[in-house]
């Protein structure tokens, strides 16, 4: 019998390792760390001016100069993708914030209160649902003329009810539990409830969902920007030299993969530390 | 649930496609005049507003009528698939999408087919071999995969298979069946790697949890083939849920479309819907907004009945009760 005592846990958490290798995680949290830090810093460590045109240097390849060599206005690719790393950033790092903190409240509210706010609550995730966000922003960009800014507050509005409703899920789970019928009896306001007691025993789920709203909204914005609906015309941005220099794939290739490759591999990053802080926390939620 | 109950269903989602249709009208509607500039202006689409074109488009869009009055000419117009000009090509703008809808209509096909076929089979290679390298690789392959978009999947592509070995065409759509399956490929295989991705995961997930369920170790028992016990037990519960995501990969798949459409200059419906968002062709954008929006849900619906006819406890539902 203590045997079986013993062993049990320590085979969980054998499994636990295994299941996820954490030098993987250590290694996607270094190159996030990376980029968050090229984003702050990137025009300052880009060695030359990312908007510097010079047409006679063109189409040049990969060099000691030009590390990944020139696009078609003699710009230096290297140093637009350091600097275009602020904007693939800090837009998707609003929304996850912003959608993080009314999600939530929104989230606790449908699934704590029930009633008129769960009901619109639950009407906006199912439109959000058939219709995909990408779309609807493409025609109102279209109408109202686009933009990166007019893009992330879209993205934002759509995000909302997407992390209010596994928010709310994660708040159904909790109502029943003796903890909060034993907070009514004592008389604690259903704010304070809510936001004091609830709210920490599903922080977790909230921080894995942002994670992954993170990354939804980058390979989003970047998109955007790829379509020519996001960031302006000449900025430095990954999504947008893409198209920029795709009728280069023939002449300097390395100008519109090295972008790609920069979108994909942060967006992997991201989505692995996401479904890592998630499983771990439903580990913990197993165990307790 | 019984044939009248199917029937039932069908007719309730026709009628919320309708609801929906009628508010999504008004909303498009709308557009017109949040746009910044007045209506005409709109219209306009950055023409040199000469006062017989203002004039002209004032008529033609009853612009001189009061706000819901202009919707309710607009909406009849409409609803006899008249949504004015093109401010881009000055075409009707119905006359454009339908020549865009046959190129769409290939690729949303074939990309569908490449996505059951590289999301199902690996999922259910994966499972059988679960934690054996194959499995680990595919596994690995599918997370890059999802995080990729498809329009960088389609820049990857493109100059893998149409630059560094070029055995794909690296545009255009081409002529006759065969031609267009060949142009098509990697635009397909864009939209639908990142798609199948996802669907790998789940039929892996699901194929691994039917697996473990008595009733298939009792089939083995009774000594009936693996591949018996494979096909006809395991197979069909394990498509149960991967059909359930279906419907929420569907809004995916179409916006993923647009990008590809529009890396591979496909000449389809996306791509129309790119240049008129990036040149706000407000006509167009109106037709594009409220066609896609009756695909989605038309293509929801199909998910659903697919749901129905795939899963019996729904089917017998109505009889029990």
């Amino acid at each position: 019998m203590t045997e079986a005592a013993v062993t049990a846990p320590r085979q969980l958490t054998r499994r636990r390792m295994k299941s996820r290798p954490p030098l993987l995680i250590g290694l996607c949290l270094g190159f996030m760390a990376l980029v968050l830090l090229v984003a702050v810093f990137g025009e300052a460590l880009a060695p030359q001016d990312p908007s510097q045109q010079d047409v006679l240097g063109s189409l040049a390849p990969p060099s000691a100069e030009h590390w990944l060599g020139t696009d078609g206005l003699g710009r230096d690719v290297f140093s637009r993708m350091l600097a275009g790393a602020r904007s693939a950033i800090m837009g998707p790092l609003v929304i996850a914030v912003v959608a993080m903190v009314c999600g939530n409240l929104l989230g606790l509210l449908a699934g704590y209160r029930a009633g008129l706010v769960d009901s619109l609550l639950m009407r906006w995730v199912d439109l959000m649902v058939a219709i995909p966000s990408l779309l609807i922003i493409i025609v109102v960009a279209g109408a109202l003329g686009g933009g990166y800014w007019l893009a992330v507050a879209l993205l934002t509005i759509l995000t909302i009810p997407t992390d209010a409703r596994v928010m709310r899920a994660a708040t159904l789970e909790q109502v029943p539990r003796p903890y909060v019928e034993a907070a009514k009896t004592l008389g604690v306001s259903n704010g304070r409830i809510m936001v004091r007691h609830i709210w920490p025993n599903i922080a977790a789920t909230a921080v894995a969902n942002s994670v992954i709203i993170f990354a939804g909204s980058l390979v989003a914005i970047a998109g955007l920007s790829f379509l020519g609906l996001g960031a302006a015309p000449g900025t430095p941005d990954w999504g947008q030299m893409l198209s920029e220099n795709q009728p280069l794939l023939f002449t300097n290739p390395v100008a519109s993969i090295a972008p790609g490759i920069a979108i994909a591999l942060t967006a992997t990053a991201v989505n692995l530390i996401g479904d890592w802080v998630y499983e771990k926390m439903s580990r913990r939620g197993a165990a307790r | 649930m019984t044939g009248r109950a199917i029937l039932l269903m069908i007719g309730k989602r026709l009628v919320a496609l309708v609801v929906l249709v009628a508010i999504l009208s008004f909303l498009v509607f709308s557009l017109v005049h949040i746009a910044p500039g007045t209506a005409v202006d709109a219209y306009l689409g950055g023409k040199p507003a000469t006062p017989e074109l203002v004039q002209l488009l004032t008529e033609r869009y009853h612009l001189d009528e009061p706000f819901f009055t202009q919707y309710w000419l607009w909406l009849k117009d409409a609803l006899v698939f008249d949504f004015g000009e093109s401010t881009l090509t000055t075409l009707p703008v119905t006359d454009e999408i339908g020549i865009r809808l046959g190129p769409s209509a290939f690729l949303a096909v074939y990309a569908y087919v490449l996505t059951v076929l590289l999301g199902v089979v690996p999922g259910i290679i994966a499972a059988l071999r679960q934690r054996k390298l194959l499995d680990r690789g595919l596994v690995a392959g599918a997370v890059v995969a999802l995080s990729t978009p498809p329009f960088v999947m389609g820049i990857l592509l493109l100059y893998l298979f149409a630059v560094l070995v070029p055995i794909f065409p690296a545009a255009g759509r081409g002529e006759g069946f065969f031609d267009q399956l060949w142009h098509l490929t990697l635009p397909a295989l864009a939209l639908a790697l990142c798609v199948a991705a996802f669907l790998l995961r789940h039929t892996r997930a699901s194929m691994i949890n039917v697996l473990d369920q008595d009733y298939i170790m009792f089939a083995r028992a009774r000594g009936l083939s693996w591949g018996h016990v494979l096909f006809r037990y395991a197979f069909r519960n394990a498509l149960i849920p991967v059909v359930t995501v279906s419907g929420a990969l569907l809004a995916f798949f179409f916006a993923g479309a647009v990008f590809v459409e529009a890396t591979f200059s496909l000449g389809g419906i996306g791509e129309l819907l790119v240049q008129s968002a990036q040149s706000s062709d407000m006509p167009m954008i109106q037709a594009l907004a409220i066609l896609i929006a009756v695909l989605i849900v038309l293509a929801n619906l199909l998910a659903d009945l697919a749901y129905v006819a795939i899963d019996p406890r729904i089917r017998f539902e109505g009889r029990s009760a």
